[in-house]
């Protein structure tokens, strides 16, 4: 390490070299250029007749080709040099912004979750009934489901380390379970609710005990064989499940026996209020707000639990926790079935919510989002999950309102179709860049006080 | 008997299909230990780069000799798909070597929903269908019901065994697959004997992405359709294929992509087939389950 007198010396060591950057660049673009060539220089359409045609995107090939050769250049010209400078003299800890930053991690949380509390308040005090019947449903509503899977999945994935490629079978379980029940039987919510938690993480049991013997990898190629399989019965088994037409008129909700609805009986007659759906809309978002709030309270004590600590053993080193003399199918199947479980609760809020479902909502696209926002938020960290899910599914439904897009791109431009794109680049650039993902690190739960040097991110399964 | 002739036929075809993509899986699980779960995407991919070449050479320059159509399209389609594998390795999963044990697969995964995503976006949503090419049949056997081979299927199987003997040759007796095979058993003492491993990684995903590519092509010949949502399942069950032969073992992708074509065709002839996806599936559970080291595969120890 240079000392900070020698900085200048050894900042005069790092010189660009532009011939090389061009040739970086240059080789670049043709390997762009090639590569983007027959699917962006070309789209192939249906004619009048059906039949296949070719257009040519000339425009938009050289657009990209020259997006990403300025992006090599700016990397071999800008930032390599600057991350060589920052290599040989290393930037002096900034003491105000460590503190902002301990003072930021202090009180983000209890600030975030006063924020979801008053949220639904503050939107209809602020846009009045009927504007805010769409924040509180598509944005609260909506996100809330998916930051109460994200901290179901993240039990499994996070702190067991067991990759789950078919949990959205257990959501659709739980879906299914209520929705049957309550049409046939007519139980109400409240009692279904639990019900179908328990038999999802039945099922979450049934489908483990087989597949926990394998490996990280085979364990998600299972999971996810699985979770297809669910599907495909949810589809094929037409006389118990109304296969693709999917299920409608599931009962809703109600508070202590008063349902939402314009009768008589209704919540806003019983309280003299006038009739307007975002009552509804209010009393579903407190609820999954509670139910995710369990979950993620659930999980936090689960972690002071032998139970929990033997799961994180497990995720940083199998082999080690079995010669410990942990019970690994045991510790995988408890985590199986607690990640189960919660989605088996956010899929019967999820039917009662949309009051129809369908196989197409339990697809392996949707296990492959809440994957993401689990790998996004940093596998383990409750508010990282809970981050990262507010970024996803929040930034896809702004997508859906950015309609001045269409001016640039023409009037099919639909900027929603782009949601998946980027989750997957998203997942693939924060494996290469931050493989403990997006927000900061995941604290260690057990309790020793001084930090110490391995971690899991430095040992491979079968190496030193 | 005229059925269960008529389903062997076209259970082979589809075989040969799912083996040759089995192969892409296999070979990159033994040389890095990981499941590239994009691989049946880098196969859609190249079933439409062929559906382009194709459209070029009919619509635009006018060939008429389907034959030789075919085959300039299998060489483009071989060639992009190998250059778009080459670069998925470099961005996507070199710079994880080393990094933590699920985060390949993840990358992976991301890629795959990249990639789809991608072909939706600049392709559209809708199937692709193509003119059939090459409707000719041959007779074989005749009944209540004629048992066809068709000159696709001949094709198919064809272009599978020359190419197989190809790659087997590649494999076994030059010194790239003798660099593959050392970089297989131990990846540091290659290098330290001179092998140039991350160039032998790399060509390994260029042979399986060009053999994806094979299969890709020969898809679109076959069912005359392609969609962006195409990679998924056929990747599943090619992957299937490669643990059930043996993940790892070369001649058990092939066998192990013949059986399933085999189960899938006579599952859907004998007893359901809307349930063909479901014993696809319900074969790799039970085999991962019961016998993960598959037919020709050699049982995995464990290491600390």
């Amino acid at each position: 390490m240079s000392a900070p007198a020698a900085a200048p010396a050894s900042t005069a060591t790092v010189h660009v070299n532009i011939g090389r950057a061009l040739k970086d660049t240059a080789i670049t673009a043709a390997i762009a250029f090639a590569l983007f060539l027959p699917l962006i220089g070309f789209k192939t359409v249906q004619n009048m007749r059906n039949e296949l045609e070719l257009e040519t995107r000339l425009a938009l090939l050289l657009t990209f080709v020259a997006i990403i050769a300025g992006a090599k250049l700016f990397v071999s010209l800008v930032i390599a040099p600057w991350r060589e400078r920052r290599a040989l003299n290393p930037a002096p800890t900034n003491a105000t912004l460590a503190k902002a930053k301990t003072l930021l991690a202090h009180w983000f949380t209890p600030f975030a979750l006063g924020f979801a509390v008053v949220y639904p308040i503050l939107i209809f005090t602020v846009t009045g009934g009927t504007g805010a019947l769409k924040w509180v449903d598509n944005f609260g509503i909506q996100i809330l489901i998916y930051v109460m899977l994200g901290w179901g999945l993240n039990i499994v994935v996070g702190l067991a380390g067991l990759l789950d490629l078919g949990y959205v079978a257990f959501y659709a379980v739980g879906a299914y379970s209520y929705t049957l029940l309550a049409k046939e039987f007519g139980l109400s919510f409240w009692i279904l609710l639990p019900l179908a938690g328990f038999l999802s993480a039945f099922w979450g049991v049934l489908l483990g005990f087989p597949v926990l013997r394998l490996r990280g990898d085979y364990l998600a190629i299972v999971t996810l064989a699985f979770g297809e399989i669910v599907r495909l019965i949810l589809i094929n088994w037409v006389s118990f499940t109304n296969g693709y037409a999917g299920i409608s008129g599931i009962p809703r909700p109600t508070l202590f026996g008063i349902p939402f609805n314009a009768n008589d009986d209704g919540f806003a007659a019983t309280f003299g209020l006038e009739f307007s759906p975002i009552y509804r809309s209010m009393f579903l978002y407190y609820v999954i707000l509670a139910l995710a709030l369990v979950t993620a309270y659930v999980t936090i004590r689960l972690r002071q639990l032998p139970v929990g600590r033997a799961w994180e053993a497990l995720r940083e080193d199998e082999i080690a926790c079995r010669s410990l003399g942990i019970n690994t199918t045991n510790t995988k199947l408890t985590a199986f079935a607690m990640g189960a479980m919660f989605a088996g609760f956010a899929g019967s809020f999820f039917a009662a919510r949309q009051g129809f479902i369908s196989p197409e909502s339990f697809t392996f696209l949707e296990s492959a989002t809440i994957l993401s926002i689990v790998v996004l938020g940093g596998m383990g960290s409750q508010i990282g999950v809970a981050v990262a899910a507010v970024a996803m599914i929040g930034g896809t439904e702004i997508m859906r309102d950015l309609d001045f897009l269409k001016y640039f791109f023409g009037s099919d431009f639909d900027p929603t179709q782009y949601r998946m794109l980027l989750f997957g680049f998203a997942m693939v650039l924060i494996m290469i860049w931050k493989p403990r993902g997006l927000v900061g690190t995941r604290e260690p739960s057990a309790i020793y006080k001084e930090r110490r040097t391995i971690l899991g991110s430095h040992v491979k399964e079968g190496h030193g | 008997m005229e059925v269960f002739v008529q389903q062997l036929i076209n259970g082979i075809t589809l075989g040969s299909i799912y083996g040759l993509i089995a192969i892409g899986y296999t070979m990159v699980f033994g040389i890095i230990g990981m499941v590239n779960f994009a691989h049946g995407d880098v196969f859609m991919v190249s079933a439409f780069v062929a559906l382009i070449a194709l459209l070029i050479l009919t619509t635009w320059l006018g060939m008429s000799s389907v034959a030789l159509a075919l085959l300039i399209v299998l060489v483009v389609a071989m060639v992009f798909t190998s250059l778009v594998n080459w670069v998925i390795e470099r961005i996507a999963y070199r710079p994880l070597r080393g990094s933590f044990r699920l985060a390949p697969l993840i990358s992976a995964i991301g890629m795959s929903i990249f990639l789809s995503n991608f072909v939706q976006v600049t392709q559209g949503p809708r199937n692709k269908p193509i003119p059939p090419l090459l409707r000719d049949v041959i007779v074989v056997m005749h009944g209540d019901y004629d048992v066809t081979v068709s000159y696709r299927q001949l094709i198919i199987w064809g272009v599978t065994a020359v190419l197989l003997a190809i790659f087997w040759y590649l494999v076994s007796k030059t010194a790239l697959g003798r660099a593959q095979r050392a970089c297989e058993q131990d990846q540091k003492m290659a290098a330290l004997v001179g092998i140039d491993v991350d160039r032998t990684i790399s060509i390994t995903f260029v042979i399986g992405a060009a053999l994806a590519a094979v299969a890709g092509t020969m898809y679109l010949m076959y069912y005359g359709v392609v969609s962006f949502s195409d990679g998924f399942v056929p990747g599943i069950k090619a992957f299937t294929a490669a643990v059930l032969g043996g993940i790892g073992s070369l001649p058990g992708a092939v066998i192990g992509g013949l059986l399933i074509g085999l189960i899938e065709t006579m599952w859907s002839a004998y007893f359901s087939i809307d349930y063909k996806d479901v014993a696809a599936f319900s074969i790799l559970a039970i085999t991962l389950i019961f016998l993960p080291q598959g037919l020709l595969g050699r049982p995995e120890v464990e290491k600390v």
